[in-house]
């Protein structure tokens, strides 16, 4: 029996072996393993042991290499991985991803219908820009949420907190008098899709949001949907481009149903459209985000020094404008985001390199950016006064720079071998909950503390 | 003997299609009646049998399908179709032609071993 064991186990690696060749597909891998076992079988049944026969059905099998490269010659599409879904699942699997495609058709339905119900009763989309303003993540984010928590299977309890939260949300953008031009609208059509995309976070866990690893999944699924987004997007851009000229030319003018169909239907549709590919794609193709990071940390870092070189050279303070807090939120934002990513693909065991204190240079560079900015605006704050605006953005200011600060020490320790990598990511992730909680804030409490200005 | 490896890519789809057109079979079966077939003298690298199937299912000369004899493993199944029967003919035809042209060249040979190098270039 011992003997049957060894072979299985020679076989499983061997099996093992051959699976981490991307030329060769699962179906390959059983033909090859059914060939290599037929020649095992007829080896010993000839005589020999079970460890001889192994050993030469592998040898004349041929060298992997070999075979990986008359594979790779035959099947050359398969370096270039474009899979949307797999052709032949495993079978217990097969049932589940064959509804996969219709429930996303759903999903993206609902959420392309979602954003035309206020109009049947009369908000047109024009007229009543405000409540668009404000609702619009509150059409697609409830059906990407849903779509997720099919996936996962979450429990009802989980499901019930992400109906509270939702409905919370429609509460705060519906329920204050919130006037068209007011601060606080603007406010809370910023920061309510960033809430609610939390939200939906909760249900990419499938309700283990206090995971770790579950939340740096969830940073990366969220970098990637956003390429894919910005992809269909431009997709969109062309599809809308061709039908509005293609029926011009025949003297048909479509604009309106463009203009109140097919972008706003689409957009939403395509939320979840984005999200199913992620979802698909994601152990088929290469992750773009970090490769993006890769590609422009070194280009920011050098224009963040070159700034701070220039600032010190001509020794003029950087002048704030009333639209400089924002412009330096955006900065932090990018260069936190550059490092999300930097660490969503970092193998946490690699020992520091190059790449590592150029992200460090890159955070250092933009915190002194910062701090220059904020002591130059402390001065003028009193001055214009504690508006809405201004709170907000001296809050996230200091939200990002408080991350920015830590991470840039905790790297540091990092770099000098006295850190492991993972408290830095670790960090990171915990971090997530103080977005959510000023997110929240901001929808529920600014309006309410600066009088629905 | 070792045959060269040129010599066995060049009979390796005829071989394949002349035993498929048999009748239907599988990877390892196919490559027990090649060794049969050339009484052991064919030395394929077994592996490189299932790149060689791809190529001509590609091109449509063989399909496949997996299948399970009841109690046994799932293997999969070649095939030859219509077109497959075409490019086998068209194969042996062509083989046939270098068979009779070697054959031609081994008979001449035969007869003027005796005769060394100078008389080589009258013969042509």
């Amino acid at each position: 029996m011992t003997v049957d064991n060894d072979l299985e186990g020679q076989i499983a690696e061997w099996r093992a072996y051959i699976h981490r060749r991307r030329e060769l597909h699962h179906t390959d891998a059983e033909e090859l393993e059914d060939h290599l076992r037929s020649r095992i079988t007829e080896l010993t049944e000839a005589g020999l042991r079970a460890d001889e026969s192994f050993l030469i059905a592998v040898k004349r099998m041929g060298s992997l290499d070999e075979l990986s490269r008359e594979f790779a010659r035959e099947h050359s599409e398969r370096l270039w991985k474009q899979l949307v879904l797999p052709a032949e699942p495993d079978a217990p699997t097969a049932a589940r991803s064959r509804r996969e495609l219709p429930v996303m058709v759903l999903c993206a339905a609902v959420a392309a219908l979602a954003i035309k119900v206020p109009s049947w009763f009369g908000l047109g989309l024009e007229d009543d820009g405000s409540f668009y303003a404000r609702n619009f993540s509150l059409f697609a984010l409830p059906a990407l949420a849903a779509y997720f928590a099919w996936r996962r299977r979450v429990g009802p309890r989980v499901i019930g907190a992400l109906a509270v939260l939702f409905v919370l949300g429609a509460v705060a953008a519906n329920a204050y008098p919130l006037a068209d031009d007011s601060q606080t609208m603007v406010l809370t059509a910023i920061h309510l899709p960033i809430a609610l995309w939390l939200v939906v976070g909760v249900a990419y866990t499938g309700g283990d949001w206090r995971s770790d690893q579950r939340r740096m999944d969830f940073i990366r699924f969220t970098g990637e949907w956003l390429i894919y987004f910005v992809l269909i997007g431009l997709g969109g851009g062309v599809l809308t481009g061709i039908t509005v000229n293609a029926f011009a030319a025949i003297g048909l003018n479509v604009e309106g149903f463009i203009q109140s169909w097919l972008v706003p239907c689409g957009a939403m549709a395509a939320v979840i459209v984005s999200a199913w590919l992620v979802e698909a794609k994601q152990s088929v193709i290469e992750n773009m985000a970090p490769v993006l990071t890769r590609v422009f940390t070194p280009l920011f870092t050098a224009t963040l020094l070159a700034f701070l070189v220039a600032v010190i050279w001509t020794t003029s303070g950087i002048d704030v404008e009333r639209d400089a807090l924002i412009l330096f939120d955006l900065l932090l934002v990018i260069v936190l985001g550059m490092l999300l990513y930097a660490i969503s693909a970092r193998d946490l065991t690699a020992r520091p390199g190059l790449f590592d204190r150029l992200q460090l240079a890159l955070i250092v560079s933009a915190l002194i950016i910062d701090i220059l900015v904020l002591v130059a605006i402390t001065g003028r704050i009193s001055e214009w006064g504690f508006s809405p605006n201004k709170t907000a953005a001296l809050g996230e200011n200091l939200i990002l720079l408080t991350n920015l600060a830590w991470s840039a020490w905790l790297y540091l320790g990092f770099i000098r071998g006295r850190m492991p990598f993972a408290r830095l990511e670790r960090w990171q992730t915990r971090y997530v909950i103080v977005y959510a909680g000023w997110a929240w804030a901001v929808v529920l409490a600014f309006p309410p503390l600066f009088d629905f200005v | 003997m070792h045959i060269t490896k040129d010599l066995v890519a060049a009979s390796a789809t005829p071989l394949v299609l002349g035993i498929l057109a048999e009748g239907d079979s599988y990877g390892y079966a196919i490559l027990k009646q090649v060794n049969d077939l050339s009484g052991g003298q064919l030395e394929w690298t077994d592996g490189l049998l299932y790149p060689l199937l791809h190529r001509l299912e590609r091109l449509g000369h063989v399909e496949s399908a997996w299948e399970t004899p009841p109690g046994g493993r799932r293997r999969k199944y070649y095939r030859i179709t219509d077109q497959g029967r075409a490019e086998l003919v068209e194969q042996r035809r062509q083989w046939a032609a270098v068979v009779d042209a070697l054959r031609g060249v081994w008979s001449t040979t035969q007869s003027i071993r005796p005769i060394t190098s100078p008389a080589f270039g009258a013969g042509l």
